[in-house]
This record gives structure tokens, sequence and C-alpha cells, in this order.
């Protein structure tokens, strides 16, 4: 990490955890901060959020990796998760999961290499009288069907990189 | 039997509110009490005794905890109240804070719905704007704020200690009990902790009283159950009904009358064969925190075992030995099943371990965890041994 | 150190935490010992009656069930329960039947506030304790032949007691994860681990430094470090008091016997084996004699007959240490008081490994209070490859020169870079007291049946001051017995009675004391270079009538406790003197020592070391002949003289505490 990310992520979390007033209850809310802008909880990151409430680097690292929405490596700029409970199984699940990692080119608890897309289960959205059911970050689909699923990634593919990316992409595969 | 509005009916904000404040706060729990209501969460503990303990115990600091961690697979009633009747819900919070003398709530919701937030906050604001949260609540003697934090993808945390552990910047792993919360909790300070349809139900209560509640239901089980339906069944949906409705009825209602089997409870509930489809639900029987699933004629029981225990695999905190340990040999078990290679020597040891699970784990997810091997196990025998598997091994 | 009751029976107000905790570590909540709120009347003045297995007793509100059930000798199997630590219960072997509770309930945590009828051997209860076991064996990779813990492990122990007999579950045949060796001092071997949390509560609350901590959920739970870094690129201070409380073989001392025995075989090696006194007052534990035998003298003939050229007493270092640790006290009073100078006080003691790499690592730039002096080990070390070799006529290069010590950190101590003042590594290699034991054995040796024997010369027999250097509080008493002679011309019997000083005595985890200096004596011929270049006064008049302030802190909690007292200009920085011991106990309860560990283990070795002391014929280590002859023939230039500079004393390196 730069010298430079370095000094801004000891402010962000400075910031951060003067606003929990450096208790340990604040843990949580940071994380969860560092998690949505970086995508993940850097080494630095929980050792500066050790620092600010404490706390040990372990204790912090033993939190991070105890939450399924919390990750020391990091995921992609879009986390997709789909509900793999009973009821989303019983509507079709795993025609989707097979259509979400033929899409994507990568497996279930991957992310792809370009840091866009990371793919994982995760149980019970809550959404299982309209399944199968997935979060790509706080956005739910659901109903999702394989057909669906390519439009609900171009959704997210067209907010990054230029329109013609896409373009190209559709000229190839015709 | 049919599906009732009871709970889900309009709420005006501030209604129940109003009447708590007037009243003394034991007035307030003793209105409760004679409702009879159970918490809606699942585990069923008389609200007004959970309110009187944290009451009665001395402290200066006290807090309110909401439970929105609805992760039981199956479960969306929650969902549904927390965007359809948020002002029930903030209201019940600052009823329930009144009633047990804390000055904050907590909104604990589950990170999965995180889209709910920004609502959430909205209201908070209106009410602080109106008076209905702050420094004089309604213009009383009383201070009650009430903030969200997220959780952060653990079911686990479901469970009020572990809830509360997270809330404090730790691993969700359930503490050791007693001390219970309402003497111990958030923090060390006697903290409350109810599900959100408890703390809606509640705010209902003050509004039109406790005969009221009791106008649905039965003597145990009073008052009426959101019930979150899913699976093979033509209706699926959020579906009240009183406490005491049968098996029977109740897929009458949601058209899934030719099911095998119904999961009454979610993951950690019980499985209920179509010959026992006369029970009923209720803290007497068939407790439920909400989440019904139908399970239809074609599908495989031992793919239900196996999809719970990998849910439960997953989901353990992975403190105590009997959970961390006990889940993957029984998913194992539900694997050899599969395969047809499970003696019968093997599967009731393993139906053993399932029952020292329920004996010896720390919290209920341990306890509850072997629930759907047990039953399957028991209920489902032709089906489940003797397999011959399609595919070479 | 103080001891943690499980419950304590006052209502809570409350959270008793600062808005911001100095790192200090804080244990789960849910790990804390618990408080309840007041009994409900009816309790007869505090006392709940139960009954355990028929059996019809009153305790204490808040007692536990298995502190009853021990007071009526039922026995409870345990093993995430440990008597120095927080409450877990989480291993779930000790579950009870608790008439009316639905659940099993675990006798470590569950409180007895009201009367209730407890039965430890249902159906229920036993099939409990047994699948637990055989859980745990589904995934405890290592056969027992070939681990160190083989006959003192709680696994192999509670297996044998619950009457396992074949793997219900199943039983690993290869290992999941990798052995972590990197460390000099600690090795961690994951596939024994229970996942009984001692080792993080112990690391994390009771030593406050933070290294392990559960990671992940579910069957993923693992005990790691930071990211599960080598122990090596973390801030391990090889203190080892994890490796004392683990239940099994997870963690383990690096072990140098077979390099040891290597060098004994080979006839070319002067294979020389200083001896510390913890070791002595615990080896025996390893033989079954109880706790607190001193087996001193028997130790000497084993470890000759082992194959040891030399069997040396690092008490006499020791009493070395005092002399030169003495004398740098007083220089730096002088400097500070007479001179006005900045002359850091107090100034902390520097003996302790685990101690130095803590400060080292958290207060570095409280690195120029320690005292520059080298351990005794290490003091020993230097003097071997030097003095001792030319005295004898040996190369130095031919010595292999071992340490008998308590300790795991010693391990890492030996191998520190600065530790090569003879001009060859000054100590070879650290032995624990369970290595040296397991060595005996190996030889084929009945330790308690030796006949004693001395030590050997040049080095001989030391006082009593250095003996009791393995109990915490021994060095600053040690000090004090020579100080206060040195300075006041007194003897120490004539102020503090029999020579002992009580007060810096016994567990307490920190404990503080003022001596009055009441009159001064002459300066003695000793320090006659240091008086000549201005570092002490001609006399010891400028201390007269002065305080001495001195404090004792051990476990590396509590000696954080003070190190951000003196931050914040407490009590403690007022002092002159602070003794610091890594380990609770002192040395006699360090990594390298015998396991079990429990509070009344470590207070009969304390007694066994106290009473040794009594019985030896010189107590105070600058009346040690072997020292003064030392003096005369080779620290010619006396106690922090260049001679003994350059071989006796040391510095330290400023590691600060970042991991990233």
């Amino acid at each position: 990490m730069l010298a430079t990310e370095r000094e801004s992520l000891r402010h962000e979390v400075a910031e951060l955890a003067e606003k929990y007033e450096h208790k340990r209850d604040g843990m949580m809310p940071i994380l969860e901060a560092i998690q949505e802008k970086y995508r993940c909880v850097s080494d630095f990151a929980m050792q500066e959020i050790a620092r600010q409430l404490g706390v040990f680097p372990t204790e912090v690292y033993g939190v991070a990796s105890f939450y399924s929405f919390l990750s020391t490596e990091p995921r992609g700029k879009f986390a997709i998760r789909l509900c793999r409970t009973l009821s989303c199984d019983f509507a079709g699940k795993k025609e989707v999961a097979r259509q979400l990692e033929n899409e994507l080119e990568i497996k279930f608890g991957e992310t792809t290499p370009d840091g866009l897309f990371s793919l994982e289960y995760c149980n019970c959205l809550g959404m299982c009288d309209h399944g199968p059911a997935l979060l790509v970050n706080n956005d739910v689909y659901t109903e999702v069907s394989p057909e669906l699923v390519s439009e609900i990634l171009d959704k997210y593919r067209r907010m990054f990189g230029p329109a013609s990316q896409l373009e190209e992409k559709e000229a190839h595969h015709g | 039997m049919a599906s009732v509005v009871h709970i889900m009916e309009r709420y005006e904000a501030g209604s129940g509110l109003k009447k708590a404040l007037s009243m003394a706060r034991t007035e307030v729990i003793r209105t409760v009490r004679e409702s009879g209501i159970r918490g809606r969460g699942g585990a069923g503990f008389p609200t007004a005794v959970k309110w009187n303990l944290c009451a009665a115990a001395q402290s200066p600091k006290k807090f309110i905890v909401c439970n929105a961690d609805e992760g039981e697979p199956g479960t969306f009633k929650d969902r549904l109240l927390l965007t359809e009747r948020p002002e029930a819900l903030l209201d019940g919070i600052t009823i329930g804070g009144y009633a047990i003398g804390a000055r904050l709530g907590v909104i604990y919701l589950r990170a999965e719905y995180a889209y709910m937030r920004p609502g959430l906050e909205a209201a908070l604001a209106a009410r602080r704007t109106n008076k209905l949260l702050g420094k004089k609540v309604l213009g009383k003697d009383f201070e009650f704020d009430i903030e969200i934090r997220m959780g952060a993808g653990a079911y686990v945390c479901g469970e009020e200690t572990a809830l509360i552990e997270s809330l404090e910047g730790s691993r969700g792993e359930p503490r050791n009990r007693p001390p219970y919360p309402v003497n111990t909790g958030l923090v060390g300070v006697p903290t409350a902790v109810n599900n959100v349809e408890t703390l809606i139900a509640c705010a209902h209560i003050l509004v039109k009283g406790p005969e009221w509640f009791r106008k649905f239901g039965t003597d145990v089980s009073t008052g009426s159950k959101l019930l979150s339906v899913s699976g093979d069944c033509k209706r699926p949906g959020v579906y009240e009904v009183g406490f005491g409705i049968s098996i029977k009825d109740l897929l009458k209602l949601v058209e899934g009358e030719d099911a095998k089997a119904v999961q009454v409870g979610g993951a950690s509930g019980r499985t209920v064969p179509a010959k026992q489809f006369g029970r009923k639900l209720g803290f007497e029987d068939l407790a439920t925190g909400g989440s019904i699933i139908v399970i239809g004629k074609d599908r495989d029981m031992l793919d239900v075992a196996e999809n719970f225990l990998d849910f439960f695999v997953e989901e353990s905190c992975g403190q105590c030995t009997p959970c961390r340990e006990g889940n993957p040999k029984l998913l194992e078990g539900v694997h050899l099943l599969k395969q047809g290679r499970c003696s019968i020597n093997y599967l009731r040891e393993l139906q053993n371990l399932g029952r020292t699970m329920q004996a010896a784990s720390k919290c209920g997810l341990g306890q509850s965890s072997a629930n759907a091997f047990l039953d399957i196990t028991e209920h489902f025998r032709s089906e489940i041994l003797g397999r011959v598997p399609a595919t070479k091994e | 150190m103080p001891e943690k009751r499980a419950i304590s029976p006052k209502p809570q107000a409350s959270s008793e935490k600062p808005s911001h905790v100095a790192p200090g570590g804080t244990a789960p909540t849910s790990e804390k010992p618990m408080t309840i709120s007041a009994g409900k009347p009816g309790d007869i003045g505090g006392l709940v009656s139960v009954k355990i297995d028929d059996i019809d007793i009153k305790v204490p509100f808040g007692t536990t069930i298995l502190e009853a059930a021990k007071t009526v000798g039922i026995r409870i199997p345990t093993l995430c329960y440990h008597e120095d630590l927080c409450l877990a219960g989480v291993c779930r072997i000790c579950v009870v039947e608790v008439a009316k509770q639905r659940t099993l309930q675990t006798a470590c945590t569950f409180p007895i506030t009201e009367p209730i009828i407890v039965s430890t051997t249902s159906q229920r209860v036993r099939q409990a304790r047994r699948h637990v076991l055989d859980l745990l064996l589904s995934k405890h990779y290592g056969e027992c032949y070939s681990c160190f813990r083989n006959n003192n492990c709680e696994l192999q122990s509670l297996a044998k007691e619950y009457g396992v007999d074949f793997f219900r579950f199943g039983h690993p045949d290869k290992p999941r994860y990798d052995i972590d060796r990197s460390s000099y001092s600690v090795v961690r071997d994951m596939n024994k681990c229970v996942l009984c949390r001692r080792c993080v509560r112990t690391c994390i609350d009771l030593q406050s430094v933070g290294v392990l901590t559960a990671a992940h959920r579910s069957d993923k739970t693992k005990i790691e470090t930071f990211l599960d870094r080598n122990l090596a690129d973390v801030i391990c201070i090889n203190c080892g008091q994890c490796i004392n409380r683990c239940p099994t073989g997870a963690l383990r001392a690096k072990d140098p016997t077979d390099e040891i025995w290597a060098g004994i075989d080979d006839p070319n090696k002067h294979v020389v084996i200083q001896t510390a006194p913890s070791p002595r007052a615990a080896v025996g534990e390893a033989f079954d004699l109880p706790p607190g035998t001193s087996v001193t003298q028997e130790m000497n003939t084993a470890l000759r007959r082992c194959g040891f050229d030399r069997v040396f007493d690092t008490n006499t270092t020791a009493d070395l240490t005092i002399i030169e640790e003495g004398t740098e006290l007083l220089t730096r009073l002088y400097k500070g008081l007479v001179k006005k100078e900045e002359a850091f006080l107090p100034q902390f003691t520097s003996c302790s490994p685990g101690w130095v790499k803590f400060i080292e690592h958290f207060y570095p730039e409280w690195l120029p209070h320690v005292s520059s002096c080298k351990s005794p080990q290490q003091m020993f070390g230097a003097l071997i490859k030097s003095y001792y070799a030319q005295k004898q006529n040996i190369n130095p290069a031919d010595i292999v020169s071992v340490s008998l010590m308590p300790c795991s950190a010693k391990k890492f101590e030996a191998n520190r870079p600065e530790m090569r003042s003879s001009g060859y590594k000054d100590v070879d290699y650290g032995l624990t007291t369970r290595e040296t034991a397991q060595m005996i054995k190996e030889a084929g040796i009945d330790l308690p049946h030796m006949p004693k024997s001395h030590f050997d010369l040049p080095f001989g027999d030391a006082s009593g001051a250095g003996l009791i250097f393995g109990a915490t509080g021994g060095v600053m008493e040690a000090a004090l017995r020579t100080v206060v002679e040195v300075v006041t011309g007194l003897k120490a019997e004539q102020v503090f009675a029999e020579a002992n000083v009580i007060p810096v005595r016994g567990f307490e985890g920190i404990r503080y004391m003022e001596i009055k200096v009441p009159q001064t004596g002459p300066m003695s011929d000793l320090f006659k270079h240091l008086v000549k270049r201005g570092k002490l006064g001609k006399d010891w008049s400028w201390l007269k009538g002065a305080t001495l302030k001195v404090a004792v802190a051990h476990g590396t909690a509590n000696a954080r406790k003070v190190m951000e007292d003196i931050k914040a200009g407490g009590q403690f920085a007022g002092c002159h003197f602070i003794e610091f011991m890594a380990c609770p106990g002192g040395c006699l309860g360090g990594g390298g020592q015998p396991i079990p560990t429990s509070p009344s283990i470590r207070a009969a070795r304390a007694k066994a070391i106290y009473s040794e002391d009594m019985g030896l014929p010189i107590r105070k280590s600058h009346e040690n002949p072997h020292v003064i002859k030392l003096y005369e023939e080779f620290l010619t230039d006396g106690p922090c003289g260049e001679v003994s500079h350059k071989y006796l004393h040391t510095h330290y390196t400023p590691r600060g505490d970042y991991l990233v």
C-alpha cells in the first residue's frame, strides 16, 4: 500500500472512530464502512482500527473474519450473493447458479479478474415467496431466472467501462 | 380457518406511545402481561416477564434492542413489517424502552436488509421532528432515541446474546447464560432484546388493550402470528393467523394440500410429515418464528436435510464442540445416506449425536440444528435408506 | 496475581470501560467474569442450598456448580476451564443435569443463585461427554506416541477416563494445517488444537499481548495470529504462557535436545549447563514429586550423568546481576538526585526476556529506563566463553553453552544478535525444565533418588538472594538486601526481619513498597572506579533521609497497567526501581515449566524457593565469594566498568507494535 493510501486510510479510520468515541462498539460500523468503500478490510485498516479502538489487531481480525459480509481479501465492486435456502432451491436456484458461473466465467467463491464481480452464496434473503433471490451489493432481485442473469449483470457492467466495450462484446457473440 | 388482519392493521404513529406515556411504567408492563404475548421471534419467552426483569434490574443505563436479524430460512415476515409498518415498530421500541427504563433503543438490522435502512432512518428523523423521539418525548419527562446498527451476515447473531456481542464489536458468539441479558446485557447493563413482530404487537396492545389481543389464538398461545409461507404451494406469502391453526387448515389457505411435509420454524424447526398435519401451531406444540416451508410430494427429503445442514455448518459460530463438530458429522451422514452407504448402526449413532447436540450445545442454534435431521430420519425411513445412486460412486 | 472469581455477586451498574481503553485488549464479554444482581430474600446468610447427586450442601450465592461439586469430592471433567483464566464454557464436557432446565448446563459457568438439584451422572450426561470427546478426536490429528504431551495430555486423560475405545466419528489420518516453526520459542501445531480458547484468553486477557484469536467461523474456526502469519512475524513476546495452559500438544516450545545430545556425544565438545533457580523447584513434578519439592542437588548429579561436563549455578550471575544492576541504580539515583540530570528513573529490571520484548514492542520510547544489565543467563554465557574458557584453557569454539531455564523466551534471548560479547554465541541453547526432565528420563536416570552434589567451580554455589530470582519479587528483594547494606552500613537483618523483605513477596499483581533510608554508611571499595569517574559520590550521605520507592509487577497485563500509570504520571512514575516479570508468578511460572500450572502449584514452587533461601549459608549477593573473586580477577574495573559493560551489559531494539 502506498504511503499516501495509508495516510488517507488512517484519517478515515480516525474520523470514524471519533464518531463512536473510540469505543469498541464502533467496531462493526467502522468495519462495514471500510468494507463498503474498499471492498475489503485490509491488514493496514485492521491495524488502524485496533489502534483507534484500543484493542489488539488480532481482535479486529477475529471479528472481521467472522462475518460473511466482511472480508480481508478484496471482493468485487459488485458482490453478487445468491440465496441458497430451501425455498429458493425449490424455485430453481441451481440453474441460476450455473448461469451466473457461465456469465462471469468464475466459480462461486471467486472474484472476476477485473475486480468487478464477486460471486458467493448467502443464506435466506427473506424473499422466499419470490425465489430465486439474489443480492448485488444492496440491490435485491427476485424471481431470477437464468435468462434474467445476463440482464442483471449488464446493468452493472454499464456502470463501469465504456459502452463501446459492451457493444463490442455483443457484436462478437452475435 | 381463515387469515386475519390483526397486528397487520394500519397503525397511527404515536398512538400506542401516547397511551403508554399516560400510564406508569408498571402499568404498561401489566397491560402487556395481560395480553399473554410471547416472543414472536421463535423462542417464545413471555414478553412481560422479560420487560419486568429488565425494569426491576438496578442500573442507571439500560437498552432495548429490536432484533431485526431475520435470518431463519423461510422467514420474511419482518421484511414486510419493516417496510410496511415502521411506525408501529418504532412506537413499540419506544414503549418498551419506557417500560424498562431505557434511554436508547437499538435496531439491529441484518446486512441483507441494508436497502431498508434509508427508509428507517427517514422515519426516525421524522420522529425526532415530531417529538416522538428526543429529550422530551411527547412533551413528557421521558428521553429516548433509537439508533440503527447493521449486522454483517451471521445468522447466529439472531440469538440475543450473540447479537449483543456483535453490537459490542466482538465475534457473534453467544454467551454463557445465566446471567441473562435482562441483568447483564449490552456492555454489561440490563438489556431487553425483542423481535420486530413482538414490538409491533405490543404497540397495538397498548392502543387497543390486552383483551383485543386475546381475541385470537389459544389460552397458552394468545394472539395472532405472522407466518411467512413459501415452497411448494400456489399462494406463498405472509399470512396472519390465530395461534392454534392446524397445518392442514394452513395448507388449505395457501393451496399446498398435497404436500409431503411441512417445515415449521425454518431450518431449526420441525419437519412435520403429512400424517401429522393435524398438529396445531402454537407454543403448546409447534412453535415457530413464522417460517413455514411447504415440501411437495416430489421433493427428496435428503435434499431438504442436506440443505438445512449445509446452512448450519456454515452459520454455526464455532464456539462449542457439539455444534461446531456435530453439524458437519450429520451432514456427512446425509451424504452417506444419499450415496446409499450408511449403516443402520451409524445412523443410530448420528441420531444419538443429534440428541446430544440438542442437550449440550451452548445456544439455540446448536440445540436445534439437529431437529430436521432427527425428524427426517425418523419419519421418512423408507425414503432415506438403501438408496442406489444412478451414477457410479 | 489476584484470583479471578468466576462470579462476583455484586450488582453491576454500568460498564466500567473507559472511553478509550489502553491497548490492553479485552476478552469478549461472553468470556469475562460474570456478575449477577443481588439474591432473593430467603437466602440464608448468602448461602444457597443445592443438592448434587443426592448430597445436600450449602454454598455461597454465585458459586458455580463446578466449585460446589469440588467441595464434596465430586469430579466433573473440564477441558476449556482453567483456574487462571476467565470462563469460556465452550468445550461442553462439564455439562450436568440441572432439574427444570431443558438442556444440560455447563458446571464451570452455571452460578448457583437459588436452590437447585444437580445430577452429574445421567445417561444424557455420559453420552454428552463421550460425544464431545469423540467429536474432538474426529479432528485431532497426531499420534500420541510421537507427541511431547504423551502421558501428560488432558485430551488423552479424558479419553481414558470416559472409556473411549473406538473412534465413533472417525479420526484423521493426515494433517489439515502446516506446523508453524518460525519462532525461536513457540511452535504451533493446529492439527492438535481442540479450540478450548485457553491460549486466546491467556494471550489477550492474562498477558495483554494479543497474538492469538479465534478466526473465521463454524468448523473453519481456527486459532490464528493476525492474518494467520507466522508467529515470528507478529508481536509475540515468547513468554510461553499459552504453552503452559494448552491442554494438548498444539503448543510447545522449540526443542533443542537433539542438538544438545549431539554436543554431549561429541568428544571434542565441552558441554556446560547453567541452571536457573526455578527449574529446581519444579523439575521434580515431571517425576511425580509434589509441586514445590526442591531437587537442586539431585539435579546436579543427574545432569552430570547425562553427560554435561560442568553444571553451573545461574544464581551466581544472578548475584552478579544484583551487583551490576544495584550499582546502576545507585549511579542513576546519584545522577538524578545530586547531579540533577536525566537519569531515566524509575529503572526497570531487564532479566525477563519476555518483558524486554514486551517493552520493545509496546513502550519502546521507555527503553532507556530498562537496566542495561543482561539477564543472568546471558551474563553467564558471556563469562563462560571468555573468563571461564581462558581460566580453563578451553577453546571457546569447543564450548556448547546450555542454559536450563523455566523460560521459553530465553530461547529467543540466546539468539539475539547482540548476545555475542564473548566473540561467540554466548549461550548456544536455552533448555526448558520440561526438556531437561525429558533428557534425564531418556538417559534412564531416576532423578529423585540421585545422590546430592554441589555446583561446579569456578562459579560454585550462590547466595539465597540469587535463588529467590525465581519468584516474583525475588529480584527486588535480592536487590534490596544488597542496596540496603551497601548504602546504610546496616545489616539487612536490621532493616528487614531475617533479611526477608515480605512486602515485595506474594502473588498480588502489582506491589509497591517504600523504604526510608535511616542512615548512611561508608562507601565500599568495590565502587572506587565509579567514584573516581564521578558516577558516585565519595559517600552515601546524599541518600540520607531519602525514601526509596519500589514496585513489583508480574504478568505482562500488570506490566502494562504499571506502564500506563507511569505514562500518565501516576504513582509508579515516582518509583525508583521496578521489577517486571513477564510470567504470572515470576519465573517459577515460566513458559518452560512443567505443565499444568495453577495458582496453588505456583504457590508451592514459591514456598520451596523461599524456604531453600532460608537454609542457605549466604543470603546476600554481595557476599558471594565467587562473585567477589570474579571482580578481583576479571571485572577489574568494578561494577558498571568497561569490562563489565563489554560482557555483562547490552542494548535493546525499539521494535514498535506495527504489524503492517
